[in-house]
């Protein structure tokens, strides 16, 4: 893809310098901001308590949280596939899943791995599906929320297509809440490296509050969320 | 205008909203559970700390992003085009609606699926894209329900259906849609579910709003819940995300913020369901994910207020926290506003957009109890603005009476005599309106006020006499 094109930006701009009363700006130093109560929450917590407070959390928006270490893993995610009904699976292809032992459940499972060169073909196995299994790469403790970089084989429709989705969340990727993984984000775009398409947070089950302020679980997105720690990792 | 709704006068609008009893209970129970989730997720969580400091936060971000919108703008833009995004600076809303339709017409597209946006609402965009005879799908749950009804109209910046029960969705999604389930909620969703998933696939273009932008990556941020801006940006070949000008942060660290104050404030949650930040792509090599990826960014009338008074108005990240808190818009609901931007962040905003002479009189939808400013987590002084919108109002839009009372007024105040004699006289012109110690049906503009309740008659005594007396050494309570 080439560089997008931008229009009338010139005029748009110097209305507004205009309008404030002055000259474009051609560099603006960010100040340090004065109040900054964001890192002040958790700042202090163990990685267990952020794994309970992440579990705690996680169980208010309705996720289901099991915790299990490296060995049991397979297991767990063996039991947790035949609970969604035996199903479809599908999964991001994501080379941890062969660093945590879980291609054999994948395979006597007959999960899907995204595959990029079978196209929309993806997209249809995905709709079709009963569980949508992926690792969260930052997991927040504050919200029970796992986070996505997106892309290529870490496609968007695993966690968003199936009727349940089931992140597979390593302790340690567990951090205080979102100002830890804004902070890396940032830290990775300043350093100049390629960002993700979609970085997408999700905290449990799709939902609705929009008809007489009833919560509904389950609207467009997943009906049914798993999130398994592994405390081990 | 579409940002506009009805056409009847504010005064006609209010008269139509106090009679509506339904609408009126809605509109209460709403807000109490609203502002009660907010309260549960701000000054009554320990976790989140002082929830003041967050304010102070978000009213810093906000102020510094405004004061170097230009910069900010040009940064958003660059790192978007370098991406390979294309942006396209509207002026007006029409230059918005042309833009998109141009690039609709150019993807052949046929079908449009949408996330909530009030901005595109604001500009009319789903009108625009049916004329060149483009189906577009309203998807969020909300939206939906008003777009199969008729196409009624928002009456809540977060939930535009607020003002419909249960019984009145199922009946439209009946008599509209065919549905044959019950009132409950569920099955009300699972129906809109049904309904759409098809659709998402089919889409050609994917249109969404902008909670934020963040200038350091260009990237656009959506703030939601039901999983659909997720379908919306994923399954169609372009997207076409519009943005009011000033919804930008510098970098994701303000974001952080700015999502926090915006998750807990609109629906009190620690953070909305679905956070998706979306930057477009380099290298075309994901099945789903759009291929093309254009940005409007919006004047429409916001520039109006840079430089002046009105400047914190576009401080607002549109959360409806003010909205909710509202003792107005509890009475009279969403509609009587006559614009898609209601309460009291709407009687602010409307007005710079759309000018006085069509929303000037929406300021005085407001008892300036403050409320709203208490409860705005960019700290925007909403009922301050309120105020300076009414003195401008009736300096070049006040009826002819108003200004002759404003005048009389004046020249009564500025001489002690004439005052004197206006205080004394007070009680003896208001006799014949008097009834049991109060007014019920008053002349001139008390008659606006005692239509709806009763006025106290004035008292035989001023406070002049009143201070002259304990001068002298009389009572108090003289």
């Amino acid at each position: 893809m080439t560089e997008g094109l931008v229009h009338n930006q010139e005029e748009f701009l110097n209305n507004i310098s205009a309008r404030l009363g002055r000259e474009r700006k051609q560099q603006v130093v960010k100040p340090v901001w004065k109040h900054r109560p964001q890192w002040e929450i958790l700042k202090d917590a163990a990685p267990e308590e952020l794994a309970a407070q992440f579990k705690k959390n996680s169980l208010e928006k309705t996720t289901a949280v099991i915790e299990t270490t490296a060995a049991g893993l397979a297991e767990t995610v063996r039991g947790a596939i035949s609970q969604y009904g035996g199903g479809r699976v599908v999964t991001t292809k994501d080379a941890r899943f062969g660093d945590y032992g879980l291609e054999p459940v994948l395979v006597e499972s007959e999960a899907h791995v995204w595959n990029a060169e079978l196209g929309e073909e993806n997209i249809d196995i995905a709709k079709r599906a009963a569980v949508g299994v992926f690792f969260s790469d930052i997991s927040l403790a504050e919200s029970g929320t796992v986070v996505q970089f997106n892309g290529k084989d870490i496609a968007r429709s695993v966690s968003l297509l199936p009727l349940a989705y089931l992140a597979i969340v390593p302790q340690s990727t567990i951090v205080p809440r979102m100002t830890q993984a804004t902070h890396q984000i940032q830290q990775s775009v300043e350093a100049g490296q390629e960002l993700s398409t979609c970085i997408n947070f999700i905290s449990g089950p799709s939902n609705s509050a929009d008809i007489e302020m009833n919560i509904v679980i389950g609207v467009h997105g997943p009906v049914e969320a798993l999130h398994v720690i592994v405390t081990d990792r | 205008m579409a940002m506009k709704i009805g056409d009847k006068s504010f005064f006609g609008r209010v008269d139509d909203a106090l009679q509506d009893d339904f609408m009126r209970q809605a509109m209460s129970s709403a807000q109490d559970r609203l502002r009660g989730k907010k309260q549960a997720a701000t000054v009554e969580d320990e976790l989140v700390g002082d929830w003041e400091e967050w304010r102070s936060a978000g009213e810093e971000i906000r102020q510094h992003t405004l004061d170097n919108l230009d910069f900010y703008l040009e940064q958003l833009s660059e790192n978007f085009t370098k991406r390979g995004g294309h942006v396209y600076f509207a002026k007006t809303a029409e230059d918005a609606t042309r833009y998109v339709q141009e690039v609709a017409k150019r993807k052949n597209a046929k079908n449009v699926t949408k996330a909530k946006s009030m901005v595109t609402e604001e500009i009319g965009l789903n009108e625009a894209l049916e004329e060149i005879d483009c189906n577009v799908y309203e998807t969020d749950l909300a939206e939906y329900i008003l777009q199969i009804d008729d196409h009624d109209r928002p009456s809540h910046i977060v939930v535009p259906s607020l003002h419909k029960n249960k019984e009145q969705i199922r009946d439209t999604f009946r008599d509209k849609a065919n549905y044959t389930g019950t009132e409950e909620p569920k099955q009300l969703a699972a129906f809109a579910r049904a309904q759409l998933r098809e659709t998402f696939m089919q889409a050609d273009i994917g249109v969404t709003g902008c909670n934020f932008a963040v200038a350091q990556s260009g990237s656009i941020s959506l703030v939601t819940n039901e999983g659909n801006a997720n379908m919306v940006t994923t399954f169609p070949e372009t997207q076409i995300s519009i943005m009011g000008m000033e919804r930008l942060v510098p970098t994701w660290e303000e974001l952080d913020v700015m999502t926090n104050l915006l998750s807990r404030s609109a629906v009190g949650q620690k953070i909305t369901t679905y956070v998706t930040n979306l930057t477009p792509q380099l290298v075309e090599d994901s099945v789903d994910a759009p291929k093309e990826f254009h940005l409007v960014i919006l004047d429409a009338g916001r520039s109006n207020a840079l430089g002046t008074e009105f400047q914190s108005a576009l401080q607002c990240i549109r959360c409806a926290a003010c909205v909710n808190v509202c003792p107005v818009y509890r009475h009279i609901g969403g509609h009587a506003y006559g614009s898609i931007y209601q309460g009291p962040i709407g009687a602010v905003l409307s007005p710079i957009l759309g000018g006085y002479e069509e929303y000037g009189e929406l300021p005085y939808a407001s008892s300036l109890c403050a409320a709203c400013t208490e409860a705005c987590p960019v700290k925007i002084p909403l009922h301050e603005l309120l105020i300076r919108h009414r003195e401008n109002y009736v300096k070049d839009y006040g009826k002819t009476a108003e200004k002759m009372a404003m005048k009389t007024f004046g020249v009564g105040a500025s001489s002690p005599l004439l005052f004197k004699m206006a205080v004394k006289g007070m009680p003896a012109a208001m006799k014949p309106f008097v009834k049991d110690d109060h007014i019920e049906n008053g002349p001139g503009p008390m008659k606006l006020w005692t239509e709806v309740r009763d006025f106290p008659a004035p008292g035989k005594g001023n406070f002049r006499n009143w201070f002259d007396n304990r001068k002298k050494g009389g009572g108090a309570h003289d």
